[in-house]
């Protein structure tokens, strides 16, 4: 069953779009990455997912779909005078106390860090942070808008085992807006290349090939799968 | 110093009317729109202006002003991609320059620097019932308003209408702006609503603590300041706003002793 039917989207300038006649779809339970270079439309493609920025063409939800929705970063002051509690309270009433333990877990952050400050925790626990924000209120779908910018490399590993975590106990359906080939390789099962208009989409292992990322990317860019756990290179160019 | 009938109801008010700014100031530092807001409290100036001209309360007259103002800000951030802060810091200066033009001499001093002494008893239960109004309707949407100040795309995936909200906390504004202009007058009403949130920005890690302790810092300048200006025989609105920025120091030195 399709979660999201998108048809023929187009966000900006009739002259110059940011996304030109986007079709796609994402079936229930997907995990469907969005790669593309910096400036192709992925994030304004989000907004109009969530329709927060006018767009053309079509985007339909299945009906009474709960969206959640974890943003690529947060400008945040390190003194803003909010902790972590406050910030799951801010949620309202679906942020019970054992609810937002139960996230904890999830999540795996200590309780502890419910008193500190949302400015004052290191950027890859405020990611874990907003993911588990995002999953407060059970939803179905969840948008991740490259939930490792800026998190060191340990980080992102183990962010990701989270959000696979996640998809495989809460059935969740995923789009994932990535940069990490690797990630999109092992996590994802449809690729969507995005340059402004669609590049490529398919399964990783054929999408992942030197011809398409060439398109995307330009230049003599191939994708090297993991041969070894130890091997952290990726892309060569 | 004589604790007469009039004293304790310009102390009364006084003290509603810089709780509720202070509270106001809490969401003002959070959205990081200080200088904006305090040249946004200059539109009142032409208001007062035209209130004196047109014999109406210069409450209204002030309140209109800043409506307007405050609906054309809000249009303007939906309606254009134009810089805001900008616009704001060109347009609402000029209607200080216009409002000075045109405000009769004798009664421009009292509209820059405010005078509560010549509060009635009538437009002071008025203002404390406003003030009550407004911390009422600050407390009801704070959470919303503190989560669509942190991430605009966060608030709308839980289903928070940004605009309607951003909307409610203008026109709070507006009314907490003219209501504080007969206490501090046009020209400190900015310092009123920013200076006890700033202070209490500096000690506070907790939104809850950052609300309260920004309105006991505004309540503590404002009877400080009536208190004073009684003692010394000056008007209370300069004294207010020396006593926040004494409190705004003591707020710096109690953070770097922190550190």
């Amino acid at each position: 069953m399709d979660i999201l039917k998108v048809t023929e989207l187009t966000i900006g300038k009739a002259s110059s779009p940011i996304v030109d006649k986007l079709t796609f779809s994402v079936a229930q339970g997907e995990t469907l990455a969005i790669i593309g270079p910096n400036g192709a439309g992925k994030t304004t493609l989000f907004k109009a997912l969530l329709g927060l920025t006018p767009y053309s063409g079509s985007v339909e939800w299945a009906p009474n779909m709960k969206i959640g929705y974890v943003p690529q970063r947060m400008e945040i002051e390190t003194d803003i005078p909010l902790t972590v509690e406050e910030f799951f309270r801010l949620r309202g009433s679906v942020a019970t106390p054992e609810k937002v333990h139960e996230i904890l877990n999830y999540i795996q952050l200590d309780a502890s860090i419910l008193k500190s400050g949302f400015g004052e925790i290191s950027v890859g626990q405020r990611q874990r942070i907003l993911v588990g924000w995002s999953i407060l209120d059970n939803p179905d779908v969840l948008l991740f808008d490259e939930p490792t910018a800026d998190v060191d490399i340990f980080g992102q590993e183990s962010i990701y085992k989270m959000i696979s975590h996640l998809h495989e106990t809460l059935n969740l359906t995923i789009l994932l807006i990535s940069h990490d080939l690797n990630v999109v390789y092992q996590y994802a099962n449809n690729v969507l290349c995005l340059n402004h208009q669609k590049l490529c989409y398919g399964a990783p292992g054929e999408m992942l090939q030197a011809e398409h990322l060439q398109s995307l990317y330009g230049g003599e860019r191939g994708f090297y799968a993991h041969t070894h756990e130890q091997n952290h290179s990726h892309t060569a160019s | 110093m004589t604790f007469d009938i009039p004293f304790i109801q310009i102390l009364v008010t006084s003290v509603f009317v810089a709780a509720s700014a202070g509270l106001l100031g809490s969401f003002v530092i959070l959205k990081r729109m200080a200088l904006v807001g305090d040249a946004l409290s200059h539109v009142a100036l032409p208001g007062i202006a035209l209130g004196l001209a047109f014999h109406i309360n210069p409450f209204i007259g002030a309140f209109s002003t800043l409506f307007l103002a405050v609906v054309s800000i809000w249009l303007l951030k939906y309606q254009t991609e134009l810089p805001v802060d900008t616009l704001v810091g060109i347009f609402f200066t000029a209607s200080l320059a216009l409002g000075i033009l045109f405000i009769p001499e004798q009664e421009l001093l009292e509209a820059l620097f405010g005078d509560i002494g010549t509060l009635g008893l009538m437009e002071s239960i008025i203002s404390v019932i406003l003030s009550i109004g407004i911390i009422a309707a600050l407390i009801a949407i704070h959470k919303k308003l503190a989560l669509s100040m942190l991430s605009e795309e966060l608030a709308h995936s839980i289903g928070i209408k940004n605009r309607a909200l951003d909307f409610v906390y203008l026109i709070v504004f507006a009314l907490s702006i003219a209501l504080g202009i007969r206490f501090v007058g046009a020209l400190l009403m900015g310092s009123l609503v920013i200076i006890p949130a700033a202070a209490a920005k500096n000690i506070s890690r907790s939104l809850h603590g950052f609300m309260f302790t920004s309105v006991l810092f505004g309540v503590l300048s404002a009877a400080g300041g009536v208190i004073l200006s009684q003692l010394f025989h000056v008007a209370p609105g300069p004294l207010f706003i020396l006593t926040s920025t004494a409190l705004f120091v003591l707020s710096l030195i109690v953070r770097k002793l922190k550190q």
